[in-house]
């Protein structure tokens, strides 16, 4: 078998928990088998700024950092971060992301604009994408800070992961009491 | 045991303790951060401390060493410029048990002020440098570090980046070693007592010990040949073996675990077989220009560039001269998202006033430092850790009096306990005329929000003495000293103001808790709201740079402010900003 990578790339804004999200998915891998890589930058970057994590798995990988135009998926966490990193992504791939927007200092004041459609600008340019409602699916999970599991259970359904897999990774990772708020919410972005 | 997922980070601390590690010290700095509070979490076995800077921390482990336990040392890249006085001579003496120090690079300047490249330091001081190439090299080369200080009588540096720091991959653990020798006091003046009769023979010691690991190293497992097809061959060492092995899955390979010294044997034997040669190193031609002094062609950075991180794609396109390949380009310009205080920060009214009282402000590093982007704009210097002090200082001499008066320092808690002090007993000594600020957010802010000495706490939690920072300002001859809660606009800007008349030091404390605390000292309070019927969009409320506020083009008939109710933490300063009265709490529901 030739050692195919595959990557996911990770982008949002500091503060939306994208590192925590980017953890349970190299866990799931590593219960998976694969061999798995993380990278991501700490500091500045928390506050506010733009914020991006990759993951790589497979038999064998070697640069923890994903080779430009090489990720197969763009997980974005806020509709203009997944857009600004969308030349990182090859030309087959796909985009998974939360149509939620947090404007930036510029446009907060008033000095530039939000660009306007992105996901039809999306799914134009790679059609096999997906633009989830994700808070909408949270608040129907029971809690709004179940939007990171709604968009997992997304991203889930382009992975070749089993069930089970995921399973296992929120009962390691959640903690108990809002662990069946979580499932529901897991579910519901698998279905999205 | 099982294999795990660590970070680089994670993986030091457990090869620390796998070493049998007793002390370890260290002062905050990205990326290195991590590896004493993952110690303090998850090895309590081990002692470990926050110094109050990095010269202070390698000085705690060369104690714990003569003392014959094992200690480590943990810093950013910049900390060796601090810690460099006691690490050169550290090398002459040698250790009782082993000593390692960590330094962790930042190429790209993810988190930095500069981008140097610490394997000078090992050359410079003449210790060795191991550099790992992934998490479990994280581990497994910690461990080494201590067999081979120990091996041969010398500290041991190893050398990690923010690509090795903070990413993740597997790692195997190992069960710790046993049985090392009890610590115990030795007297041995001529290893220990540095004076030029002594020193002087160490440094004959120190040369040989160097030419002896040179010899060691070319037959040890951590610098080994990968055989590849072809006649094309690479040297590479760290996060950069990875991509060399992304981009060349073909060629021959000599991989170093050791980058100082270097095994010219080996570097000799392995050139010989091929026809091409790279070198494929992050930042300084440190390996390239030895392996060219040795007589042999290679290439480098003739290729790839000094200046930043690689990436896959750049080696690539260094190598083989391609494009770093682009797909889907957005045609329009996009909203760039920089860093920003967060909301309630502290730090933010004081800036705004400094920015009105159009102060000339010589910065710090820290948090902070993000007042010099817009719209607060006010910060005019920042060189490294403690120089705003020093600097107003110096500006100072050679202003005129009216000049003189603009010149106001800025410095955190953490950083001016950190070097900041020094600066200051300069500026009694000297009559220096500047103000300065010390903003005490009673945490180290940037790095993750770390306790030092002016909080009370120590790394592992426990309660510990708070420096008294007024007491200690007017101990080394302050006579001016005041505090104040930088929440309160005017009376802030008042202070300042009078303060930078004064023709003599004063020192003005902002005092008011991160509102990220750890220990919760922060009581949120309700979101603030934006009347429609009052905001007269003046824009006035912008020039704080909160995140909270927000400008609506399309609200009322020439746009309206308007508050994020899920971040705004209800601090009340924007309120003091606005002429008109637009700004109400809300009801708490
Ligand atoms: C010599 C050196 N050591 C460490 C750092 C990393 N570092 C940057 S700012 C800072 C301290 C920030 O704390 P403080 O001064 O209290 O300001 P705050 O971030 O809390 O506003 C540290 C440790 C550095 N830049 N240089
Ligand atoms: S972490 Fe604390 S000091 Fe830093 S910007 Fe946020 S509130 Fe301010
Ligand atoms: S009260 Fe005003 S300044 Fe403070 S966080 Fe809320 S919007 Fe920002």
């Amino acid at each position: 078998m030739k050692n195919k990578v595959q990557n996911i790339l990770l982008v949002g804004v500091g503060g939306q928990g994208i590192l925590l999200a980017s953890e349970i998915l190299s866990e799931v891998l590593m219960l998976g088998g694969y061999d798995v890589k993380k990278a991501e930058v700490h500091g500045m970057a928390q506050r506010g700024g733009s914020v991006v994590s990759h993951v790589r798995y497979g038999e064998k990988v070697y640069s923890p950092i994903i080779p430009e135009g090489e990720a197969d998926i763009l997980f974005g966490f806020e509709l203009l971060e997944s857009y600004r990193y969308l030349p990182l992504l090859k030309k087959d791939g796909q985009v998974v992301a939360s149509d939620l927007q947090i404007v930036p200092p510029g446009v907060a004041l008033g000095k530039e604009n939000y660009p306007e459609d992105i996901p039809d600008k999306i799914r134009a340019a790679f059609p096999r994408s997906r633009i989830v409602n994700a808070m909408a699916l949270a608040q129907q999970a029971g809690n709004m800070r179940t939007v990171n599991t709604v968009l997992l259970g997304a991203l889930s359904n382009m992975m070749e992961i089993s069930a089970e897999a995921w399973n296992q990774a929120m009962h390691n990772r959640v903690p108990a009491k809002f662990l069946d708020e979580n499932l529901k919410a897991f579910a519901l972005g698998r279905q999205a | 045991m099982d294999k795990t997922i660590l970070s680089g980070n994670e993986a030091f601390a457990r090869g620390a303790f796998e070493a049998g590690v007793k002390v370890a010290s260290a002062y905050p700095g990205t990326p290195s951060t991590e590896i004493l509070e993952n110690i303090a979490h998850h090895y309590p076995s081990i002692d470990s401390s926050w110094a109050p800077n990095e010269k202070v921390s390698l000085e705690v482990a060369i104690g714990a060493c003569f003392g014959g336990a094992r200690a480590l040392c943990t810093m950013k890249h910049v900390g060796v410029n601090v810690a460099a006085d006691p690490l050169f001579t550290l090398s002459y003496t040698g250790v009782r048990g082993g000593l390692v120090l960590i330094v962790a690079d930042d190429p790209e300047l993810h988190s930095s002020q500069n981008e140097q490249d610490s394997r000078h330091y090992a050359r410079f001081a003449k210790v060795p440098m191991f550099e790992p190439s992934d998490s479990e090299e994280a581990r497994a080369f910690t461990r080494l570090a201590f067999e081979a200080s120990e091996q041969f009588d010398t500290p041991v540096m190893v050398r990690s980046t923010t690509r090795i720091s903070h990413s993740k991959s597997i790692v195997y653990p190992q069960a710790p070693v046993e049985n090392l020798p009890a610590p115990s006091l030795v007297r041995d003046p001529a290893k220990l007592v540095m004076l030029p009769g002594n020193a002087r023979k160490r440094h004959y010691f120190v040369e040989e010990r160097l030419a002896n690991m040179a010899e060691w190293s070319c037959s040890q497992s951590f610098n080994r040949i990968e055989e590849g097809r072809g006649d094309v061959g690479v040297i590479t060492a760290g996060v950069a073996y990875q991509y060399a092995k992304e981009v060349l899955p073909e060629a021959h390979v000599l991989k170093l675990g050791l980058v100082h010294p270097l095994p010219k044997q080996l570097i000799r034997e392995f050139a010989a077989r091929c026809k091409t040669l790279y070198v494929i190193e992050e930042l300084d031609p440190f390996i390239e220009e030895q392996v060219r002094a040795m007589g042999i062609e290679v290439h480098g950075k003739d290729l790839l560039s000094v200046c930043g991180e690689l990436t896959p794609g750049r080696v690539a396109a260094g190598l083989f001269k391609q494009e770093i390949p682009e797909g889907f380009t957005p045609t329009e310009t996009l909203p760039q998202r920089p860093p920003n205080m967060c909301p309630g920060c502290p730090h933010r009214g004081v800036f705004y006033e400094l920015n009105r009282l159009k102060a000339y402000v010589t910065g710090d590093i820290g948090c902070y430092t993000l007042g010099f982007m817009p719209p607060l704009s006010a910060m005019d210097t920042c060189v490294c850790m403690g120089a705003s002090i020093g600097n107003a200082t110096g500006i100072s001499k050679v202003l005129p009096p009216e000049e003189q008066k603009k010149v106001v320092a800025v410095i955190g808690d953490s950083t001016f306990l950190h070097t900041g002090i020094n600066g200051l007993i300069d500026m009694v000594y000297n009559g220096s005329t500047a103000t300065l600020i010390i903003l005490d957010n009673s945490t180290t802010g940037m790095t993750g929000r770390q306790d030092h000495p002016g909080t009370g706490y120590s790394l592992k939690g426990d309660p510990s003495y708070q420096v008294d920072l007024e007491g200690l300002c007017r101990s080394v001859g302050v006579k001016h000293v005041y505090t104040i809660d930088p929440y309160g606009l005017e009376e802030t800007r008042e202070l300042i103001k009078r303060e930078m008349e004064r023709p003599e030091v004063s020192v003005i404390i902002t005092r008011r808790a991160c509102m990220l605390h750890k220990r919760d000292l922060i009581q949120r309070k309700p979101p603030l709201f934006v009347d429609a019927d009052k905001c007269t969009a003046c824009k006035a409320c912008l020039k704080l740079g909160c995140p909270a506020i927000k400008w609506n083009p399309t609200a009322g008939t020439k746009g309206q402010a308007e508050i994020d109710k899920l971040i705004c933490v209800g601090c009340e300063v924007c309120m003091q900003v606005c002429k008109f009265g637009a700004f109400g709490v809300c009801d708490e529901k």
